[in-house]
């Protein structure tokens, strides 16, 4: 008599889930500080779970059908939340293929006797987890990359700080590559703090742009020239010697623009155009 | 000519140019290039790479290290599958540019490095070729 997989498999979950859990327990690639056992057998179960149920309706032949959708969206939750917790794509690839060793151990002890049969739903079940194993990486990759995105939007929302450093002196260091995007975000908050705080000086320092080529060059001669329509000037600082080698080369003129090496000699430029003056107080202790 | 290491890589939007900067500027370090010739190089790099991104859609950038008569050096072509440049000399002039931006970029990056040649077919794409020795 010819024995039916889902139903030995489904018969025996629970051992099923035992040799699971056990093979992952002594795998040394297990990560107790990122998750719990309590956790883990919580994940497991799940997964186990959604594969028995499925297989009463899905046939083991296909492995992309969309029965297994449900399998797939539990598979998808798990390595989402993985990735998040900073697990490598290899463990989770791992604790997807140590499920095989689990199903098949089952199996041969229920089929014993019919090495055929043993033999062709063994290949099955191997390549469906086969399958469920790239779809991890292929969540597991998304996850990740949903991450970078966040991130990316969070640095260019940080980077271009404008700070404050004197009554009617505003200063921005600019870090990093300057590219069109990163120009317009520069500008709106330069030209809106300059109307917010009423400052008449801007100091645009460029001590972290790594390379000053055409189009960069470009972008601060128009902030220039935007900075000088709203009545305020505008002083560019932190002009690195192996930079101004390249602009001379590069041909660009810079010569309509007040340039400073430091963001110290632009402040102190700057303090000269309000006619201020720093001095160092004299003791007058005694 | 000798060529030590090559590395080819796709550019095909601007973060991947950001990538492209990082990895000439690990060459240029590996050979020893001072900071100045390292601007220089990676200057011209960034004008070309985005020539490419701008007017041809992107294309491949293929970085050499070579060993030249006396020095070491860093090749780099830039192929893409363009439009292509009509009348080359014009686009060397300074100021020249078909886009809105200062025209300074081909004869620019040509000042900035020690070898400079351009191989350009009306639509089948343009070939540029920097080499910049150590010490050039």
């Amino acid at each position: 008599m010819k024995l039916d997989t889902a139903k030995i498999l489904q018969k025996k979950k629970k051992q099923i889930l035992e040799l699971w859990m056990k093979t992952q327990l002594v795998d040394f690639s297990l990560r107790e500080d990122l998750m719990s056992n309590d956790e883990l057998s919580g994940q497991s179960e799940e997964l186990v779970d959604a594969l028995l149920q499925t297989l009463n309706t899905a046939s083991l032949d296909d492995a992309q059908a969309d029965a297994f959708e449900p399998v797939r969206d539990v598979l998808d939750g798990i390595s989402l939340s993985r990735a998040k917790q900073g697990y490598s794509p290899r463990e989770t690839g791992m604790f997807v293929f140590s499920l095989k060793d689990a199903l098949l151990g089952v199996l041969q002890q229920e089929l014993k006797n019919e090495p055929v049969q043993l033999y062709e739903e063994s290949m099955k079940i191997s390549r469906l987890i086969d399958n469920f194993g790239i779809a991890t990486f292929e969540t597991f990759i998304k996850g990740r990359e949903e991450v970078i995105l966040r991130q990316t939007d969070e640095i260019t929302e940080i980077s271009t700080p404008v700070i404050r450093v004197w009554d009617g002196i505003l200063a921005m260091p600019i870090i990093g590559t300057l590219d069109s995007s990163r120009t317009q975000v520069v500008m709106e908050n330069l030209l809106q703090q300059i109307v917010d705080t009423s400052s008449t000086i801007a100091i645009l320092d460029i001590s972290g742009v790594p390379a000053v080529d055409s189009l960069v060059a470009q972008h601060l001669i128009k902030t220039v020239s935007a900075t000088r329509l709203m009545g305020a000037e505008c002083i560019i600082s932190g002009i690195r010697p192996e930079i101004a080698q390249t602009v001379v080369h590069l041909g660009i003129d810079l010569s309509g623009i007040i340039t400073k090496s430091s963001l110290a000699s632009a402040l102190k430029h700057a303090y000269g155009l309000l006619q201020l003056e720093v001095r160092k107080s004299i003791a007058n202790k005694s | 000519m000798i060529v030590l290491s090559s590395d080819k890589i796709p550019i095909s939007k601007e973060l991947d140019m950001v990538v492209f900067r990082n990895r000439l500027k690990e060459l240029a370090v590996k050979i020893g290039m001072g900071l100045v010739n390292q601007t220089k190089l990676i200057t011209a790099a960034s004008e070309l790479s985005r020539n490419m991104l701008r007017y041809a859609n992107g294309g491949t950038v293929l970085m050499e290290i070579i060993k030249g008569p006396t020095q070491n050096g860093l090749r780099i072509t830039f192929s893409d599958k363009g439009p292509g440049i009509a009348d080359i000399t014009q686009a060397m002039r300074d100021g020249f540019s078909t886009g809105k931006s200062l025209g300074l970029g081909l004869p620019g990056a040509k000042r900035l490095v020690s070898d400079f040649e351009i191989k350009s077919t009306v639509g089948k794409g343009t070939t540029i070729i920097i080499t910049k020795w150590k010490n050039g």
